[in-house]
């Protein structure tokens, strides 16, 4: 009988229960390697630059995707129009004017209550309100309404931690030299914000490519190339993820394994460039 | 001398905190007037009343005058950019911003609208040979400020206070964050600076205010307990707690 | 402009103006997140009722069969309701010990290398689109289920093959979509656990599994259980995943039968349903709205008690 402390007690417990979590560990990353791996396996064979280029049409016997990259862009670049000024004006506001508490916390409330709700209830708001109520119908304009609301909580909250992290001398001196509150924000607060809204944008990015549920009763799934940029908006337009699950729901998977690789090479280039943005100026990101 | 500033029966409440007390005082122009006084004893509070810095502050309330030039502060008529032209302040942490030296300084001029790129360029120039800090900075006004040492961001954070050209510059314990030498260097320029403005500042160290001001005014919780001449707060003060405080014996 | 005497009193209207404009400009887009949850929730509840006021709340709510094309149509959901309560327990079930213990991992045990894996591929995880799930989830999850199923059921003529399109991967599938959730925010709990609390427990001759279990997950408990409801709550809404991966029959939940979740019942038939049938429709879609408001006031009461003992 010893008492050393050379002596290691064992604890089965203990040797267990770190075997379930490095278990644990392992098959996250597993998961991951088995989901990248498999579309890889499937979609690269398949792949070919001619599906980037065409449009799918019967009459000419081809099938391409060209026209859903060009709404998943129409989506991305109106959505975040609308949702950008939006998020951070409500965001500066919180931070900067709100002297009201109790009306801060309902607003947290509220933004927390949008990034609990799922896609699938946006596309009925969607539909019925900007589609239907507003009349825009079927069309790009409704879908990025609808997901503008959705990605809301995303930029604002982004945008409010960024601010948060702004020394409180920087408004001070600014103040104390005769700024105006507005021209403090725009002149001193959003440049030193900038990476932080900027990774905010980006995570909202792909969650706009990834959405596809909010989408369905709202954008519809047109796949033709716009007739005119501009009206185009006001046209029914179906995304990627659209494009995916209907070419999924015939049983054409070479096509949709296509659109899912296309898919993960733009959620891996947004995730590179939130990561390289963070790492530049070591901002604090918030996600969903 | 003249009364640049007369603060009559200033009373500030934070809440239910009755941080100033009665508070009457005039600052004199084109002199430096100090406040000493134990830390939290209200004189910092004082100073920001001055260029309403504390509106900023919730449930902030001040009752009482004050008057800049025979003008109310606190008249809703004011406009608080222009007062913060004409009273400029300097902060305890040196404040930069994070930009260029250049654009520091240019910031405040280009508030009050002044775009011609000579013109910045003259009154940066001026502003920082005016700091003292022209010859150090000459050849690199347009990296960033914060590659500056901290006292060479302090000297930089009075430049820009000067760019805009005010009266009165109001500084808040300007070198406790400072090296003895960056502090010496910033107490000279503040009695170079003395003839062409007036100055008010709050330090928690009686030798600077003996070195560099003209009045002194002592503070404690809350009360200004005796303004005069510097050299006869320090030599012949009337008050017993102002002996106390100056010979040490607390604070 | 040296010699002149400026009065501070103000001259400069248009200055106000454009502060007290942008000030005015800035609440409106803070309100607006007020002013969509207040519209969300009136149009759910002006859209799902009617339909319960025309069928009877009990026909639709506690009523088995639903046959909304039938020549008497009949719209009882309560099948479709208790999938997705099924359906989410059983995936928070599997999803939270391995999402849990990865966070551990992450938070108390992984050095710098490990941790940066490990975050990016949760973070990739995270940013997969749900129907990519959904396409992995029949090309993968339900080949192997169909195996296991054929296994159980060899030589069982009453059990009625679904393929491999059952609950069971529907499950699985929902599982995995949730990780990146759990892992997240249990990981910032565990994080924000002080360090000292650790250092104690060590100190009195704890192993750092012990104390892991007996220190650290207890002063967590809040953030972890926030987890959980927030996994809740995505489980319940996610829709394009499972859509295809269920089956889509509206049966009762058993592991092996092909089901239909609240969320994939609205996504497969509004496109044509009309009528009372689309009505009922966003009645389903209201009542999944009152699962995700339940839990969002949960998860707001977790928070509050969680900031009173702090």
């Amino acid at each position: 009988m010893t008492n050393s402390i050379f002596e290691k007690r064992k604890r089965i417990s203990d040797k267990s229960m770190s075997f379930f979590i490095y278990l644990s560990s392992l098959l996250s990353v597993f998961i991951l390697v088995v989901i990248i791996g498999y579309i890889l396996y499937r979609g690269l064979p398949v792949f070919n630059f001619s599906y980037l280029m065409n449009t799918t049409s019967i009459i000419n016997d081809t099938v391409g995707i060209l026209p859903n990259i060009i709404n998943t862009l129409y989506i991305i670049v109106l959505t975040l129009l609308i949702a950008c000024p939006i998020g951070i004006g409500g965001a500066i506001y919180l931070n900067e004017y709100a002297k009201n508490k109790k009306f801060v916390d309902v607003i947290s409330f509220t933004t927390e209550v949008l990034s609990g709700i799922p896609s699938i209830i946006y596309g009925l708001f969607g539909m019925l309100f900007f589609g239907t109520f507003c009349g825009f119908g079927f069309s790009i304009l409704t879908g990025s309404l609808t997901l503008a609301i959705m990605i809301l909580p995303i930029i604002s909250r982004n945008t409010q931690t960024a601010l948060e992290t702004v020394p409180k001398s920087y408004r001070e001196a600014a103040l104390g030299i005769g700024a105006t509150k507005w021209y403090m924000i725009r002149t001193v607060l959003l440049p030193s914000c900038m990476p932080g809204i900027l990774t905010g944008v980006i995570l909202a990015m792909g969650r706009i490519v990834a959405e596809s549920a909010a989408l369905l009763f709202t954008a519809g799934s047109v796949h033709v190339l716009p007739a005119n940029i501009f009206t185009h908006v006001l046209s029914s337009g179906g995304t990627l993820t659209i494009e995916l699950y209907l070419q999924m729901a015939k049983g054409n998977y070479d096509v949709a394994f296509v659109i899912a690789l296309v898919l993960i090479v733009i959620v891996l280039g947004l995730n590179m460039l939130a990561k390289l943005i963070t790492k530049k100026f070591d901002v604090h990101e918030v996600k969903n | 001398m003249e009364n640049k500033i007369v603060a009559k029966n200033v009373n500030l409440h934070y809440g239910s905190k009755h941080a100033l007390k009665n508070v009457s005082l005039d600052i004199k122009e084109n002199a430096i007037t100090a406040f000493i006084g134990p830390s939290g004893c209200g004189k910092s509070t004082f100073l920001k009343t001055l260029n309403r810095m504390n509106d900023y502050v919730e449930n902030c309330k001040i009752e009482g005058t004050i008057l800049l030039d025979g003008e109310d502060v606190y008249d809703e008529k004011v406009d608080t950019t222009v007062l913060r032209k004409k009273v400029g302040m300097v902060f305890q942490q040196p404040n930069p911003f994070p930009m260029s030296i250049y654009d520091n300084i240019a910031y405040g001029p280009r508030i009050h609208g002044i775009k011609n790129k000579r013109e910045l360029d003259r009154i940066v120039e001026e502003s920082l040979k005016a700091a003292a800090l022209y010859d150090e900075v000459s050849d690199r006004l347009h990296t960033s400020a914060l590659g500056l040492s901290g006292g060479q961001q302090q000297r930089l954070c009075i430049a820009r206070a000067l760019a805009v050209q005010p009266d009165v510059i109001l500084l808040d314990e300007p070198t406790s964050a400072l090296d003895p030498i960056s502090t010496l260097k910033i107490e000279e320029l503040l009695l170079d600076l003395k003839d062409k403005y007036t100055i008010a500042i709050v330090t928690h160290n009686m030798q600077q205010a003996s070195r560099i001001a003209d009045y002194t005014a002592f503070f404690l919780v809350g009360e200004m307990i005796e303004y005069g001449q510097t050299k006869d707060i320090f030599s012949i003060p009337k008050d017993k707690r102002t002996e106390d405080y100056i010979t040490g014996r607390f604070g | 402009m040296e010699n002149r005497f400026l009065s501070i009193v103000s001259n400069h209207k248009t200055k106000s103006i454009v502060e007290k404009t942008a000030a005015i400009i800035f609440r409106g887009c803070a309100i607006m997140s007020i002013v969509a949850v207040v519209s969300i929730t009136g149009y759910m509840l002006i859209s799902g009722t009617p339909a319960l006021f025309k069928e009877g709340f009990i026909d639709i709510l506690f009523k088995t069969t639903w046959a909304p094309t039938a020549s008497d149509p009949q719209y009882g959901i309560l099948l479709i309701i208790l999938t997705s309560i099924v359906g989410v327990i059983l995936a928070i079930l599997i999803g939270v010990p391995i999402g849990l213990l990865t966070a551990i991992h992450l938070a108390e045990m992984a050095n710098k290398h490990v941790r940066k894996i490990l975050k990016s591929a949760i973070e990739l995880l995270a940013g997969i689109p749900s129907v990519v799930y959904g396409l992995l989830g029949i090309l993968i999850v339900n080949p192997m289920m169909y195996k296991l199923e054929l296994l159980i059921y060899k030589g069982d003529t009453s059990h009625q093959f679904t393929g491999g399109a059952n609950l069971l991967s529907a499950i699985i599938v929902l599982a995995i979509m949730i990780l990146p959730t759990l892992i997240n925010i249990s990981e910032t709990a565990l994080k924000s656990v002080p360090d000292d609390l650790r250092k104690s427990s060590l100190a009195l001759g704890a192993s750092q599994i012990q104390t892991i279990f007996k220190v650290v997950l207890p002063a967590a408990k809040n953030g972890i259980m926030s987890a959980i409801v927030l996994g809740v709550g995505r489980a319940i809404g996610e829709a394009m995943a499972i859509l295809l991966v269920a089956g889509n029959a509206v049966t009762f939940p058993f592991p092996f039968h092909s089901v239909r979740f609240l969320t994939t019942a609205i996504v497969s038939e509004m496109g044509y349903a009309s009528g009372v049938h689309r009505e009922v429709l966003f009645t389903i879609g209201l009542v999944l709205f009152v699962f995700i408001m339940i839990i969002n006031l949960v998860l707001t009461f977790i928070l509050k008690k969680g900031d009173c003992h702090d």
